[in-house]
């Protein structure tokens, strides 16, 4: 059973957090909480007992050598593995307080309050504006007008609508990947999530797409809640504002990102950031 | 432009060129062997007048020479009709016997119902009790030529008139016996055929062959006439696109030896179309469960190797398979509940349309099955997870983002299985098919498109036309136009697929990286 939504208006969600820098957020700040998670591929243990608290209204970055598990600990934070059998797992994961695998959660709405951005641009078959509406006419119940206003608004927040606003009803597979991948934003955005988790969002890019998405990364923690994955360390030095270092699926070391990139506590740490490892 | 084949390469890419080249050689010498020997049929070609050393006279279309076996010379075959006078059409002459030879532009050629062609003189056209005397060669030519245009509309009407009023009356009185209004109008309708046939009967040609023997032709039975000796190229033309032509929309004749195949044309479009709009949806939804549904464990890789398997089972066994299941199974149970009163003569209970085209969608399910899943294993696994991270369910993301983009692959699934299965003949043989149907399944009678009737089909006319005929060697261009025509048929039928899976492949543009 799908949960009924309150009505809200547009744009209502997004309240601007207070600006400043919080070393050690209070926990009334934090959006996933992850408590000792441990999660194994048929047997194979890929992740564990992760506990980590990622902030509201701030990027959070997730990096470490490839295989470490960061990608699949993101994906556990809007329940893709599901789809697979193989994936066991264990411990709690909070979305604002809530256990995002208690029963009583439909997978399909947590999804809608997690967006997701993949590495490969995937917009889907169809024109561009159906693309930004496919999440919405999936709950139904727009006017025209409405569904209208949020399409603009979502390509205006990804910063697409100046480039497609003349052929919204073009084919999503004519844009050009760097702007396949802020359509795919925008798709996102168009649904109203509290969380955006982005997978590598441009390592598929040129470095101008890649720049356009980050300055796009940076103006969306105003809305929405961040999490990257990136393989890119100048990447996660430029936009996040926490980052969390993992390696063999195990949390090595998590802090504000200038504290992390200028002062790492750890050695492993420093070796994987000055690329003396990779 | 040139480029050169890469010299660490070469023979190898020589040898795979050249079985590309064999191939395309051989598929083109196919066509053009069917080409020249079916439409070759259609040419009004010129008859030749030969005396022999005997002093014999035959007149004839000359169709070919061969070697003499015993001694040295060449033999000549020429086809000289009058089956009638002669009891045979062939003559087979050594050239050497022949002593002159000339091309007299009063010769005719006569195509008739029966007996088939007449070659020889026109001397008079006329009232058939009225003393026929010898005319003037223009006056008897003109007098034919009008009076077999008058005769041509006369059989349209009557042909008309019993098809569309007279079967379906009859038709009603079988079921309700006691209705007068169509009883009333049956009489009339036979009335009118009566006086149609009347109108067409009574007159006659007086024909004489060239060594002299003289017959009186009724015109009703001739179809066509021509001087082919005193036609230009242009008339020879016009003769030879409207021979064509009737080829393409009369029925056939003379026990299917001659006339046209549009019966079979008609039965071969609708019997495949009827087969892809019945195993698309079975096909589809099969793959869908396979690939999307069902656990991915032994049991359904069992189950797919058993479909491919399938696809491997000679045709004729599901023509069997048909026969018991379709036609005696469902087809004799449909009688049995709503078809009773017709009993003992079956209704569903005997091979029909729907039977012949649920054997032939049995048949293409494999392919299609196939195809699809294939085509639903090829979509990233970005598409669905993008549907799914936007709160799509597995049906919505099946629905709105994984369907509608295999629709190429069901399309080439439907081309795979149109190209097998309009060639089909053996299991045809079982379950439906006529060697005489003149009458097309889909007529201005309620229910319109009529399921239970038997049909004819372009493969089964080709077998039939080959060896039941009583001359084949008369029908063989008929047999190789026939089979012209069946590729043809089934080329149109591919490209308008492969046009459709064209446009939903481009609808999009640019594909997406894999």
């Amino acid at each position: 059973m799908r949960r009924k939504r309150p009505p809200m208006t547009l744009l209502s969600r997004f309240q601007p957090s207070a600006p400043g820098s919080i070393i050690d957020f209070d926990p009334t700040a934090s959006c996933f909480e992850i408590e000792g998670v441990s999660l194994a591929y048929g047997g194979k243990p890929a992740l564990r007992d992760i506990t980590l608290r990622v902030p509201r209204h701030r990027v959070t970055a997730f990096i470490g050598p490839s295989g470490c598990g960061k990608s699949t600990l993101l994906r556990l934070l809007n329940r893709l593995h599901d789809l697979n059998e193989e994936v066991g797992h264990s411990g709690r994961i909070l979305l604002e307080g809530e256990d995002i695998h208690a029963p009583e959660v439909a997978v399909d709405e947590l999804r809608r309050r997690v967006g997701m951005v993949f590495q490969v641009p995937n917009p889907f078959p169809m024109s561009i504006y159906e693309n930004v509406a496919f999440g919405l006419r999936l709950q139904g119940g727009l006017t025209r007008r409405r569904m209208d206003d949020i399409v603009e608004w979502a390509l205006q927040s990804a910063a697409l609508w100046d480039e497609v606003k003349d052929r919204l009803r073009a084919s999503a597979w004519s844009l050009s990947g760097g702007q396949q991948q802020r359509l795919v934003i925008a798709r996102s955005l168009a649904v109203r999530p509290e969380v955006l988790l982005l997978d590598e969002p441009a390592s598929a890019l040129d470095p101008i797409s890649t720049l356009k998405i980050e300055e796009l990364i940076r103006s969306l923690k105003s809305q929405l809640t961040l999490i990257l994955v990136t393989h890119n360390m100048q990447q996660a030095a430029r936009v996040s504002d926490y980052t969390a270092f993992l390696q063999d699926g195990q949390l090595v070391e998590y802090a504000p990102t200038d504290t992390l990139f200028t002062n790492p506590s750890l050695r492993s740490t420093e070796n994987y950031i000055t690329g003396r490892m990779a | 432009m040139s480029r050169r084949l890469p010299r660490t390469e070469g023979p190898w890419a020589w040898l795979a060129a050249g079985s590309v080249a064999l191939s395309l050689l051989l598929l083109g010498g196919l066509l053009l062997l069917l080409a020249v020997r079916g439409l070759g049929h259609f040419w009004p070609a010129s008859v030749t007048l030969v005396e022999l050393e005997d002093g014999r006279l035959l007149a004839g279309q000359a169709v070919r020479e061969l070697p003499l076996k015993h001694r040295a010379g060449r033999e000549r075959l020429y086809f000289t009709g009058n089956r009638d006078l002669d009891g045979h059409v062939w003559h087979w002459l050594p050239v050497d016997t022949i002593v002159a030879s000339e091309r007299p532009a009063e010769l005719v050629v006569l195509e008739r119902r029966r007996h088939g062609a007449f070659i020889g003189r026109l001397l008079a056209v006329g009232e058939s009790d009225a003393l026929l005397s010898a005319q003037s060669r223009e006056a008897a030519w003109t007098g034919l030529e009008a009076r077999l245009a008058e005769l041509e509309a006369l059989r349209d009407e009557h042909d008309r008139l019993r098809r569309d009023v007279l079967r379906p009356l009859i038709r009603r009185l079988d079921a309700r016996p006691d209705d007068t209004a169509a009883r009333q109008a049956l009489a009339e309708a036979n009335a009118r055929v009566r006086e149609l046939q009347q109108a067409m009967g009574g007159q006659a040609a007086l024909l004489e062959s060239v060594d002299g023997r003289r017959l009186v032709q009724p015109l009703d039975e001739v179809l066509r006439a021509w001087q082919p000796n005193a036609m230009s190229l242009g008339e020879k033309s016009g003769a030879w696109a409207q021979g064509v032509w009737r080829f393409l929309s009369e029925g056939p004749r003379d026990g299917n030896t001659a006339g046209g195949v549009w019966p079979a044309i008609f039965g071969t479009v609708l019997m495949v179309l009827l087969m892809s709009l019945l195993v698309t949806p079975f096909g589809v939804l099969a793959a869908v469960y396979l690939n999307e549904v069902a656990h991915q464990g032994r049991l359904t890789n069992l189950v797919r190797i058993a479909v491919r398997n399938l696809a491997g089972v000679p045709s004729i066994v599901y023509g069997v398979f048909g026969l018991g299941v379709f036609v005696y199974g469902i087809g004799g149970t449909l009688d049995d509940w709503f078809f009773s009163d017709a009993l003992p003569s079956p209704t569903f209970g005997t091979g029909g349309l729907l039977w012949a085209s649920l054997t032939l969608a049995l048949l293409t399910l494999p392919v299609v099955i196939v195809a699809t899943e294939e085509g639903l294993a090829r979509i990233p696994v970005q598409q669905r997870e993008g549907a799914l991270a936007l709160g799509a369910t597995r049906l919505e993301t099946l629905i709105r983002v994984v369907l509608p983009m295999a629709v190429p692959a069901m399309l080439t699934g439907v081309i795979l299985a149109v190209a097998r299965a309009a060639g089909e003949v053996a299991p045809l043989m079982l379950v439906g098919v006529a060697k005489l149907a003149p009458q097309i399944p889909v007529d201005g009678e309620f229910p319109f498109l009529h399921l239970d009737r038997k049909f004819m089909h372009l493969g089964y006319h080709i077998f039939d036309t080959a060896f039941h005929g009583n001359d084949v060697q008369a029908a063989l261009p008929l047999v190789y136009a026939t089979a012209l025509l069946l590729v043809m048929v089934i080329l149109v039928l591919n490209l308008t697929a492969i046009f459709l899976r064209h446009y939903f492949r481009s609808r999009h543009g640019v594909q997406p990286r894999p």
